[in-house]
């Protein structure tokens, strides 16, 4: 059976942007997830499962990545992803 | 950005005095405190803030590496310490293994976009196991100093 796939975008809406602990947050939420979850910028595609992957995106404040889930629970990883990123914003001030 | 732009050469300390994470981190701070990049603030003051970011979250993420950093009113620009530890230390790191080489970042706290490019330079570089083998196996700071100019510009 083909496992299902969610591609969305995501911007990065905290001022600080996807600094170290951002990071780790997006690593503890992607990890609840039995999916495979791929993030990526312009040229870089890291595994949102490996913090010294995910701290080497150095996404800034605006900037736009795409997230990638394949698996059973693809659909509900990329909306706990959106959720983390664009509206906690990772509990931290909004930038802009 | 590259590692040899921002790293302080006068900052790099091949072997630690103390294996352990806050006498590691007070004798990285002390070293850019010499050699001038800590402008009106105390290497006390600075050691602290670091300890205290570490205390919130080990920024040890594994492989034997740590990257204690914070962001400081009184720091200029971007600036690195690197100190090494053949014994290796303690350090909550997440795979809970000992850490054997230590880059220590400062950032100014009005510029994050420059904070996240000097991350992204050094976990770029970290991510390799060649990087960190021949950090963990340098000797010298010239060695050091080598391995960082042959680091990917990133």
């Amino acid at each position: 059976m083909v496992e299902p796939i969610f591609e969305i975008e995501i911007e990065i809406k905290n001022a600080d942007g996807l600094h170290m602990r951002p990071a780790m947050q997006f690593v503890d939420v992607a990890s609840k997830f039995d999916s495979e979850i791929k993030v990526s910028n312009a040229d870089t595609v890291v595994d949102a499962k490996s913090i010294m992957q995910m701290t080497m995106l150095a996404a800034t404040f605006g900037t736009k990545l795409t997230v990638r889930a394949e698996g059973e629970d693809a659909e509900k990883a990329a909306a706990a992803i959106r959720e983390l990123v664009e509206v906690k914003l990772f509990d931290e001030p909004a930038g802009g | 950005m590259k590692l040899s732009d921002f790293v302080c050469v006068d900052a790099i300390v091949p072997e630690l005095a103390a294996p352990e994470r806050d006498k590691a981190i007070k004798e990285l701070v002390v070293a850019l405190e010499k050699a001038g990049k800590l402008g009106s603030t105390s290497a006390d003051a600075v050691a602290r803030a670091v300890i205290k970011r570490e205390n919130e979250a080990s920024t040890g993420i594994g492989k034997g590496v740590a990257v204690p950093h914070v962001k400081h009113k009184s720091i200029g620009g971007v600036v690195a310490a690197i100190g090494c530890s053949a014994e290796g230390m303690e350090f909550s790191s997440l795979d809970k293994q000992l850490v054997y080489s230590v880059i220590l970042l400062l950032s100014p706290s009005d510029n994050p976009d420059k904070h996240l490019q000097a991350m992204e330079s050094i976990f770029k570089n970290l991510q390799k196991d060649d990087f960190r083998r021949f950090l963990r196996q340098a000797q010298s700071v010239d060695q050091i100093v080598e391995i960082l100019h042959d680091a990917e510009d990133v």
